[in-house]
């Protein structure tokens, strides 16, 4: 949009995040911050969406009805997050399809995270207890983000997610609890799941050139290595609770940053994942696409109950 | 997949949720289904997992009228210059009780 309006309103605009206020759907915002908002969201919500993959894939072989309903409810918070996400995008001006369109052929993305495979059930609480430990520190700060919608859904993402970290560790608690081979399960999983949560939080600050300008429009508050950082002092000691070694041998407390130092996670190794390059990628869209055209009938049955409906109600 | 379908998107539903009696219902998100029926459906599964409601609205969002495009516009000054309709306008001595 170039008006001679323009001016005035990206000073209104300007002004409201510098108040710290919230921008609302139908406020004017300059097209790069939408943009940048579709794009962050899309790829949030496609996250929880291809995220119940992992875990659904242990729904029949839970070893319990009460883990089986623990991980039943999980994997549909897990939708329920995708969608809230979905109407905060739409906000925006985008369609709904078109989301679900450009997650099917990969125009947008979803973490990396997904694209590793759940080997054994323990993976099941290590998600709980570290990825989703890592997706709270992420989303945390953007309850307060800068755009009212995303914060909103955020809010009610955030309240969900503590109880899928609290029964990720309770599970992870109860095989460390039990035999010499449940331990080593325990430890074997959270081996695989550490280096990859890390990388949760995105490259560098040195190699993530929009987090600047995200940070000046309030979306979002803390850097990647900041969120990084906060994420491995919260888990040093949980995993000491817990009685797993996490696997970095440079990982010590630093008495004069009163934080922990920790080692370099491997970037090609990320690269490669977001490329499309990881043990899961193509698996994972298959997955999504096929679900998505096994359902393509039960969308268009209720479409045509509503128009039958509509023009007089001979359904029922 | 992408560009199969072509019928019309479901239509999208605000929802309102009554957390409780004596509540108003308050707007808590969106959602897309291809009927009224449906739309309540939805909402009790997408936003009241957690007892979060009592009673659920749902109503089409192309039905709702809004007062302006922009958050921020004239339609709300006439209650920005009247201050006396606010209690703390009238000054009162601290000795007067109940008031």
């Amino acid at each position: 949009m170039t008006t001679a309006a323009e001016p005035r309103l990206a000073e209104h605009f300007e002004a409201t995040i510098a108040r710290h206020d919230r921008i609302e759907p139908r406020d004017w915002m300059p097209e790069a911050y939408r943009a940048t908002l579709v794009r962050q969201i899309a790829q949030h919500a496609h996250s929880e969406v291809i995220g119940m993959q992992p875990e659904g894939d242990w729904l029949t072989r839970a070893p319990s009805l009460r883990r089986k309903a623990v991980l039943l409810a999980k994997v549909q918070d897990e939708a329920g997050h995708g969608l809230y996400l979905y109407s905060a995008c739409e906000t925006l001006g985008v369609t709904r399809r078109e989301l679900t369109e450009k997650l099917l052929d990969g125009r947008q993305k979803y973490s990396s995270i997904f694209n590793y495979p759940t080997l054994s059930y323990a993976d099941v609480g290590t998600i709980g207890w570290l990825v989703d430990g890592a997706a709270i520190c992420n989303q945390v700060p953007l309850c307060r983000t800068s755009y009212g919608p995303y914060g909103r859904a955020m809010i009610r993402v955030c309240k969900e997610e503590s109880f899928h970290q609290r029964q990720g560790f309770e599970l992870l608690m109860t095989m460390m609890r039990g035999t010499d081979e449940q331990r080593e399960m325990v430890q074997e999983s959270v081996n695989r799941f550490w280096w990859p949560a890390l990388m949760m939080f995105g490259p560098p600050d040195d190699a993530s050139p929009n987090t600047a300008r995200s940070m000046a429009w309030g979306i979002k508050r803390d850097t990647n290595d900041e969120l990084r950082q906060r994420f491995v002092d919260m888990s040093v000691p949980q995993a000491e609770v817990l009685g797993v070694t996490l696997p970095d041998p440079e990982l010590a407390w630093n008495e004069q940053r009163q934080a922990h130092d920790f080692g370099e996670p491997d970037w090609d190794e990320f690269w490669a994942v977001v490329n499309g390059d990881g043990p899961c990628n193509a698996q994972r869209i298959e997955h999504r696409r096929r679900a998505h055209d096994d359902g393509a009938w039960v969308r268009a049955a209720a479409t045509a109950f509503a128009a039958r409906q509509a023009e007089g109600g001979r359904g029922r | 997949m992408s560009g199969r379908e072509t019928s019309p998107e479901w239509p999208l539903y605000e929802v309102f949720v009554r957390g409780k009696r004596g509540l108003n219902h308050v707007h808590v998100g969106s959602l897309h289904a291809a009927d009224d029926t449906m739309a309540v459906l939805h909402a009790r599964d997408v936003y009241t997992r957690r007892n979060e409601g009592v009673s659920v609205w749902v109503v089409r969002s192309a039905h709702i009228t809004a007062s302006s495009p922009d958050e921020k516009d004239p339609m709300f000054a006439p209650s920005g210059d009247k201050v006396y309709r606010h209690p703390t306008f009238y000054e009162i001595p601290d000795s007067v009780p109940h008031m």
